[in-house]
């Protein structure tokens, strides 16, 4: 198969009123959600299952002078309290880190954050769990909390990781891309050279559901069955085996429904490997499942991001480089999930949309006493923040020009006959039409209108009535460009796990399919898209195709789902499968019909003899064949399977243009997203629907950041987001009605053209409202989140810092 | 799964057993009306009452209706019926306007009006309201029945003047002709407590203020009042540079602290931008200029 141009049209609908392919239809999913039917780690209840729960660290930074644990166990419904003394005579007391770090299970010397894991109750039920970690008697002596990473680095500083070996600072690593000197002349010859500092502020993923597992290990067959929150189940398996020294084949990683991944649900937790030691000391299967709290606060936040961006440009607005100094704060543990060689992940896609010949990034990493940070919250690997980083200084450089910032970006993006485009940093973009798309939004947007109106309203505001009450009104930009569907083997692994999925696909003799994925779902409607998938190669209805993920024993193995990779490296894996059940459906076919191969042509879902429509078989009727006692070609064996490792050649690049309208109250400083518009181009869409809820949800996620989402630490390193009512989430109120249009540019080197899309309007997101406001409040830069405060001291030209506590 | 601590559980089946029930198990008992601020606390293991009474049978406490010249709301009104009472919405568009910004139509169809004073969070909006309003909460103790000034209710944070075995039976509020009431309120997210909040109702005689009540809360206002504005008005003309001068007053005497909210400058500079707009919005509609 090779992708065309124009989108794939939607073809005939089958019995049950569904798309035999792409096209809308109603999640098959859904059915048992909206019933409230979704089976979750916390509905596994097993025989004789014991509860737990975690003691966790106060403190941010303090040494542990002892823990009494004699009064917790001598609770009468507690049947295990856990150190990390017990853990140390199992070896299990640290655990490796997804990037090369170690991160400890329980603590044994120091507590590195506040929320950190310290001891560990095993009881008959939750209440009595949590009822006995009050009894456990912690001393600690305080140690001074680094806070602020910008100081995390000073001489003076504590040092975090004494636990590491021969370590005098609190650094984890420094790392650049692109050509410094030849970025560096540019620079010194440049016209225009504009400069800004900003943060992308530490935010949390903050699933409905926290995380939480059922581990049993049954003593009798020696099996581990773990059921756990986990977007990468196969991978979770491994490092069991690896950290715990379980053999492979022993372990079972279920991942039943799961509430919302974002990134969150990538690593492994320390709670997860306890209640594998819970069953084991206790020989009953142990449910460990966090609070809200915990998960706020312990679990692996996203982002902070502290950024010195400069762009050089011409007079004209021609942009000839942009260079980026990064201070990453990574927290206590370096936890990050991205392909080893790619400390900053995919940072280094920073030039973004635009035709440009240099550019040159450095980042810098640091510990600080906070949480493990910078796994996720759909970034597709730090894109996010590159994104961010290229749109607000494009803008920054529109506002030095007095130029309109849709005029700059039109002036710079690239043009179509550029792709295959290697960018600066050594990225190859597949495909895209970026003028069209910015063209588009525009269009939707009545940008130039819009346009009038700020003037009107900005005259009307500087007349002799004007209101002071008056809203200010703000139209923000942003144009982004993802690499998803990690990744080329040979290029990308986690911890030495090459990126390539597994698929299976059975169809069995009644015509009825079962594809088993290696990839979980966390709400992305798997399980319908995918057997769209398979439906659009081989026209069986997608009511018949039956998609198995989230169980390791019943599974290929996979990387999982993160980085928006499902569509890119599984939906090929499965459309290959797919592909291949159709080329030997061919020849059973042919042996059934009693002709040569060459004789058949294929219409959706049959094979028919040319000439002769009416002599043809389905794929069903081959199916029956294939198990039947027909007499196969020599070398073709019976049935109708096939199994596919797919190792994508590329990442692919989806794009999309969006802006977004603000009105600020400039005596409050409320600001009301007033509309939104987000033009998508991921290739083309399997489910429309299931795409317009992800990227619906993404620019939700978009607003939360630049408005409201934040978790920032006070000196002493309390973290000021530990609960919902702290930690805020956009609601419905924030939200204005999204205005979506789309552009198709399929990727050339996906077999069914399709670049995924999961993360695209997270990605995109956030800049376009933060341009928004600081182009309503007409100040070049504040950062997000812009609470009333915040864009009220914006407005006033004293900046907040998001990170630190306000004081 | 965040669980509260042991506790015990009753439930009342009248005012007179909610007080026995009280009394029996002294100061360590709290009521339950809504639960939805109490409850959470529990879970957080930040309240930890070693009995529970249950309330909500109390049906008898749920009414807002007039008695005599007085608006009388019982404790066991619930948010929702505050929000869609044509009552309160014809003699005091306040009530609505804050009860449309607190919390979320889940919490408003449990939470209660004496559930939301007695927990008295210092950022609650209806202590404003019925402070605007110069309320009276009635309580009842096995002694018998006594009466508040809802600017005498409220002890500090978290604490009243309801003794341990006692419970608030109602809150009344006088019913004032020629009057505007508004509601100002900024949070940072629908749902979230406010960043600060101004309730206040205006009475107009002619060009002239007659009388004023001015509520604010989340900012450290003393009794979830500005008395000094609320003199400075009374008496004066209802003009714009009036209300400049009192909103100015009341961003001076409240005391704010700083928090993930915004800092102390900000907080200031919106309680006289919302006490200037809810003392303007209260004239207009005094005037019936506005609705």
């Amino acid at each position: 198969m090779t992708a065309t141009e124009a989108p794939i049209p939607d073809v005939s609908t089958s019995a049950a009123g569904n798309p035999l392919g792409f096209g809308r239809m109603l999640r098959k999913e859904d059915a048992r959600f909206v019933r409230g039917q979704g089976h979750y780690v916390d509905d596994v209840n097993l025989h004789g299952m014991l509860h737990s729960a975690i003691l966790r660290s106060s403190y941010a930074h303090a040494r542990i002078v002892s823990i009494d644990t004699s009064a917790a166990e001598a609770h009468p419904k507690v049947k295990a309290v856990i150190t990390g003394k017990t853990l140390e005579t199992l070896n299990l007391a640290w655990m490796p880190t997804l990037s090369g770090d170690v991160v400890s299970v329980l603590a044994t010397d120091k507590v590195r954050f506040q929320g950190q894991e310290v001891a560990y109750v095993v009881a008959e039920d939750e209440y009595a769990a949590r009822d006995a970690l009050e009894l456990i008697e912690v001393e600690y002596e305080p140690l001074p909390a680094v806070v602020d990473a910008r100081h995390a680095l000073d001489p003076d500083a504590p040092i975090i990781r004494d636990d590491l070996e021969g370590r005098t600072d609190n650094k984890i690593y420094d790392w650049e891309a692109g050509d410094q000197a030849a970025c560096d002349e540019v620079f010194a010859n440049a016209e225009v050279v504009v400069a800004e500092d900003m943060i992308y502020p530490r935010v949390h993923p903050a699933p409905m559901e926290t995380c939480g597992s059922v581990a049993h290990m049954d003593k009798v067959t020696g099996k581990l069955t773990i059921w756990t929150t986990t977007q990468a189940p196969h991978a979770h398996r491994t490092i069991y085996a690896l950290v715990a020294g379980l053999p492979e084949q022993k372990i079972q990683v279920i991942s039943p429904d799961i509430g919302g991944g974002f990134g969150n649900k990538v690593g492994i937790y320390p709670g997860y490997v306890l209640s594998i030691v819970g069953s084991i000391v206790t020989g009953a299967p142990v449910k460990w499942v966090e609070d809200r709290s915990e998960n706020l606060m312990s679990t692996s936040f996203a982002r902070d991001y502290h950024m010195h961006g400069e762009i050089a440009a011409t007079r004209e607005g021609k942009i000839l480089a942009l260079r980026v100094d990064v201070l990453a704060d990574h927290g206590a543990f370096n936890g990050v999930a991205q392909p080893t060689k790619f400390p900053a992940g995919f940072f280094h896609i920073f030039t973004g949309s635009y035709d440009y010949p240099a550019a040159h990034c450095k980042v810098t990493a640091v510990y600080t006493n906070k949480a493990l940070g910078g796994v996720a919250y759909a970034c597709s690997f730090r894109i996010t923040e590159a994104v961010y980083l290229v749109e607000r200084m494009v803008t920054c450089l529109a506002d030095e020009l007095k130029m309109d910032p849709a005029e700059l970006r039109m002036k710079n993006l690239l043009r179509p006959e550029q792709f295959p485009y290697t960018s600066p940093t050594g990225w190859e973009y597949d495909s895209g039409d970026y003028p069209r798309a910015l063209k588009e939004a525009m269009r939707i947007a009545g940008y130039d209108e819009l346009r009038r109106e700020q003037a009107e309203r900005r005259a009307a505001a500087a007349g002799p009535d004007a209101d002071p009450a008056a809203p200010l009104m703000g139209i923000g930009l942003s144009f982004f460009t993802e690499g998803v569907g990690a990744g080329p083997r040979k290029h990308m692994d986690i911890l030495g796990l090459g990126m390539a999925d597994g698929c299976e696909l059975r169809i069995h003799p009644t015509g009825k399919a079962q594809l088993r994925l290696s990839v979980q779902t966390q709400g992305q409607g798997h399980e319908t898209t995918f057997a769209q998938i398979v439906s659009h190669v081989i026209g069986l209805p997608p009511e018949d195709i039956e998609v198995i993920h989230g169980d390791t024993d019943n599974t290929p193995f996979g990387l999982g789902t993160y980085g928006s990779r499902s569509t890119p490296v599984s939906g090929a894996a499965a459309a290959v499968a797919a592909q291949r059940i159709k080329d030997k459906a061919r020849i059973i076919a042919a042996a059934a019909l009693e002709c040569s191969v060459d004789d058949l042509e294929w219409e959706h879902g049959r094979w028919f003899v040319k000439g002769d429509p009416s002599q043809g078989k389905t794929i069903a009727e081959i199916a029956m064949a294939a198990h039947s006692s027909l007499e196969l070609p020599e070398g073709v064996e019976g049935h109708l399977d096939a199994s596919v490792v797919y190792n994508p050649p590329n990442l692919t690049y989806p794009f999309g243009a969006y802006i977004c309208v603000v009105d600020v109250d400039p005596q409050t400083g409320v600001v009301k997203v007033r509309r939104f518009i987000a033009v998508d181009d991921c290739g083309p869409r399997i489910n429309p629907m299931i795409v317009e809820g992800q990227v619906h949800g993404g620019l939700a996620d978009g607003v939360g950041m630049a408005l409201m989402e934040v978790i920032a630490f006070d000196s002493d390193g309390n973290n000021l987001g530990g609960s919902f009512m702290d930690y805020l989430l956009p609601t419905s109120m924030e939200c204005p009605s999204w205005e979506l249009g789309e552009t198709v540019t399929p990727s050339p080197h996906h077999p069914i053209g399709v670049k995924g899309v999961g993360e695209s309007a997270t990605v995109g997101s956030p800049p376009a409202v933060v341009n928004a406001v600081l182009d309503a409040i007409q100040v070049r830069q504040a950062d997000m989140p812009f609470t009333p405060a915040m864009t009220w001291r914006a407005l006033q030209g004293r900046n907040l810092r998001p990170d630190l506590a306000i004081e | 799964m965040q669980v509260p601590a042991p506790f015990e559980y009753e439930r009342a089946t009248s005012v007179d057993e909610a007080i026995a029930l009280l009394t029996r198990h002294g100061a360590d008992a709290r009521l339950v009306a809504g639960g939805h601020s109490l409850l959470p606390m529990m879970k957080l293991r930040l309240a930890r009452p070693e009995t529970l009474i249950d309330i909500n049978g109390l049906s008898d406490l749920d009414y807002i209706r007039v008695d005599g010249d007085e608006i009388a709301l019982g404790a066991m009104t619930r948010h929702a019926a505050v929000l869609d009472s044509p009552l309160l919405a014809e003699h005091y568009r306040i009530f609505a306007e804050a009860e449309r910004v607190i919390a979320d139509p889940l919490v408003r169809n449990r939470g209660t009006v004496g559930g939301s004073l007695c927990q008295a969070d210092p950022s609650e909006d209806l202590s404003a309201v019925f402070s605007a309003l110069r309320g009276r909460a009635v309580i009842r103790a096995a002694s018998g029945t006594r009466s508040v000034d809802l600017r005498d209710f409220h002890r500090g944070p978290y604490e009243t003047a309801v003794g341990p075995a006692e419970i608030l039976l109602e809150v009344r509020v006088p019913i004032r002709p020629r009057t505007g009431s508004a509601y100002q309120k900024v949070e940072r997210r629908a749902g979230d407590w406010s960043i600060a909040a101004v309730g206040a109702f205006v009475q107009i005689d002619g060009d002239t203020i007659s009388d004023v009540g001015i509520g604010i809360t989340a900012v450290g206002a003393e009794h979830f009042a500005c008395v000094a504005a609320e003199d400075q008005l009374r008496g004066s003309p209802a003009t714009p540079e009036a209300v400049a001068a009192a909103a100015a007053t009341c961003a001076r005497s409240c005391h704010p602290s700083a928090d993930q909210r915004g800092p102390e400058d900000y907080k200031r500079h919106l309680v006289e931008v919302l006490a200037g707009r809810a003392l303007t919005q209260s004239i207009a509609r005094a005037r019936g200029e506005a609705s």
